[in-house]
């Protein structure tokens, strides 16, 4: 299967103060499409810096970061946002949604950048939350949702554009155990079923086993021997 | 359109705080409609000012009055088609918070100068033949429910009568509109001759003359002609156009204009402080939102024009709401200022303010937002 992300040579240095710090260095990982990678490692391993790199949020200080067939590190930043937006869906840890706006809207939002009619954003936005079993709670703001039921609109957020590739920062590191395997089946099931390519970062090896294969990361460094699941 | 519902539950994410924010943009916008509501009605008014007419007034002051005996000098003048005069009665009905605009003319001459005050032949005969007769603007008969034939009391304020009192009866026998401008329906003239001889001083003496030229081009050498004919005598005049003269009347309030741009000028610079930090405040509180804003695909310039136009929905509604206060407010200005309603002018002015406004607090915070680092921003 061809390799929908791809980084070469990648190193990724940050500044704080005088001090220079390399995060990632020399990396080079391809991810096949329709996988489901859990990416593992201790903290300051440099997970959420290479989930960065490949959602478009980042630049990397040197190398390539090829991804859904576009060098995503030549990119400006319009470009960029313009790619996240066709290409990405972002999952987060604490879900990250507007407070203010019910589940519906919240989902819509990746919609507004498209030309969909209301009308067709409506059926869009109905489809996912139907896909992550939420329909019901459409009008419901986040405080009145589960912390599950949060994340499960998160990930609708996250799907309704139809993305290449599906990418989580702890999916399920805010929830109890029983809400976190919901999750990943959830997840495990959009891997399977809708071929969503998706990448994860995650400290729990419980939700890795949920992945097809496992990178881990040490100091910047793939580990050797990173395992398919 | 279709980010309106993501504005307006931004706007409205701290309920109090929006609901103060708006308060205080309003009441500036209700201030901003009723003041620069005033300075326009004047300003109107000015330019309503007919380019026939001229003022002639003591060169001492608006409140010295002219002997009666020098409306002959000035209609033999040249160029003068028509002279009349009038005085100020400063009267109340009733209740001295009744103010009733009120002066002592006579019928033909006073209603041949000012033709644009229509009163039906019939009644300006009644009104030179009836000694106490008076006509009432239209407005003024509605105010106070007056018709023909009623019988109506004013007591002045100026004008007492030789037995010491200062009550004064009139019995109303015309009414008058002018479809030019029906602010000015609301004066109560009365026969001279009843006034000359009821009051106990200054008799044979009038407030102003009205002179009107033949030819407005002439405006200036008439009223030279005016001055020089009663240079050097104990009632030196002064005559101007009668826009120079309104000018000059408000100018005896104040620089109505200068007074509304420095009261304007605190209320919006206090004001772009108060709206300035709450929209900083807004946004410094949604920075992870705001980066999640653009993780989803929202670019920098988009998310800096969604900041502004909430800067500006704010600012907007808030001056719609102080506008439309304003215009519902200042009809109740009539008595005292005589302008009936908002001008339009004004209610475009403040949409162009409150756009300035929302522009001038809103581009700081926006500009922030535009600059937001996603990561960083996630990261907290």
């Amino acid at each position: 299967m061809s390799a929908i992300v791809s980084l070469h040579n990648v190193v990724k240095t940050y500044t704080r103060g005088k001090q220079t710090v390399e995060v990632l260095h020399n990396l080079s990982i391809d991810i096949a499409q329709g996988d489901f990678v859990a990416l593992m490692g201790p903290s300051g391993s440099g997970k959420t810096t290479l989930l960065n790199l490949i959602g478009g949020l980042d630049r990397p200080s040197k190398g390539e970061v090829n991804v859904a067939g576009e060098r995503i590190d030549q990119l400006s930043s319009g470009q960029l946002a313009k790619w996240r937006a066709r290409h990405v869906g972002f999952v987060f840890q604490f879900y990250n949604l507007m407070p203010m706006l019910t589940a519906e809207r919240n989902v819509e939002l990746p919609l507004l950048l498209t030309n969909l009619s209301s009308a067709q954003r409506k059926q869009n936005v109905q489809a996912a939350l139907t896909v992550v079993g939420l329909a019901e709670r459409a009008k419901h703001k986040p405080a009145e949702l589960s912390g599950g039921q949060a994340q499960r609109v998160a990930i609708a957020r996250a799907l309704v554009a139809d993305p290449t590739l599906l990418v989580c920062d702890e999916p399920t590191g805010d929830l109890d155990r029983t809400t976190a395997d919901e999750i990943l089946h959830l997840l495990q099931m959009l891997n399977k079923d809708h071929g969503k390519t998706i990448v994860m970062v995650t400290h729990d090896p419980k939700a890795a086993e949920f992945a097809s294969h496992q990178l881990h990361l040490d100091k910047g460094q793939l580990v050797e021997g990173s395992a398919h699941a | 359109m279709k980010y309106f519902p993501l504005l307006w539950a931004a706007l409205w994410r701290k309920k109090a705080r929006t609901i103060f924010t708006l308060l205080s943009i309003t009441v500036a916008f209700l201030l901003f409609g009723m003041l620069q509501g005033v300075n326009a009605g004047f300003n109107q008014a000015v330019e309503k000012a007919n380019v026939n007419r001229l003022i002639t007034t003591s060169s001492i002051a608006l409140t010295e009055n002219l002997p009666y005996g020098d409306l002959a000098q000035i209609e033999a003048l040249p160029g003068v088609a028509g002279v009349a005069h009038a005085s100020w009665f400063g009267p109340y009905y009733q209740d001295p918070k009744n103010f009733v605009f009120s002066f002592p003319v006579e019928p033909e001459r006073y209603f041949g100068i000012y033709p644009e005050l229509i009163l039906p032949k019939e009644q300006l005969q009644a009104f030179i033949n009836t000694r106490t007769g008076a006509v009432i603007g239209a407005d003024l008969a509605r105010k106070y429910g007056w018709k023909i034939g009623d019988r109506v009391p004013l007591h002045s304020t100026i004008w007492t009568k030789p037995d010491g009192t200062s009550d004064w009866n009139f019995d109303v026998v015309g009414i008058y509109e002018n479809p030019t401008d029906r602010a000015q329906e609301n004066a109560f003239f009365f026969n001279y001759k009843y006034f000359d001889e009821g009051r106990s001083f200054s008799k044979g003496t009038v407030g102003w003359y009205i002179v009107r030229v033949k030819d407005p081009t002439q405006s200036a050498q008439i009223a030279a002609a005016v001055d020089k004919l009663f240079a050097n005598s104990p009632d030196e005049t002064k005559t101007e156009t009668e826009k120079e003269f309104q000018q000059a009347f408000l100018k005896q309030i104040g620089d109505i204009n200068m007074i509304v741009t420095y009261i304007l000028f605190a209320v919006f610079f206090a004001l772009l402080f108060a709206t300035g930090s709450t929209m900083m405040q807004s946004v410094r509180e949604r920075v992870p939102e705001l980066a999640v804003l653009k993780t989803l695909g929202f670019s920098d310039t988009s998310v800096l024009t969604l900041v502004l136009c909430e800067s500006l929905l704010l600012c907007l509604l808030a001056a719609a709401l102080g506008l439309i206060a304003a215009w519902a407010l200042f009809p109740g200005l009539k008595d005292t200022l005589g302008v009936v309603k908002l001008p339009t002018v004004v209610i475009v002015e403040g949409v162009v303010v409150a756009v300035l406004l929302a522009f001038i607090t809103g581009i700081f915070p926006a500009w922030r937002a535009k600059r937001l680092d996603i990561v960083e921003a996630l990261r907290g």
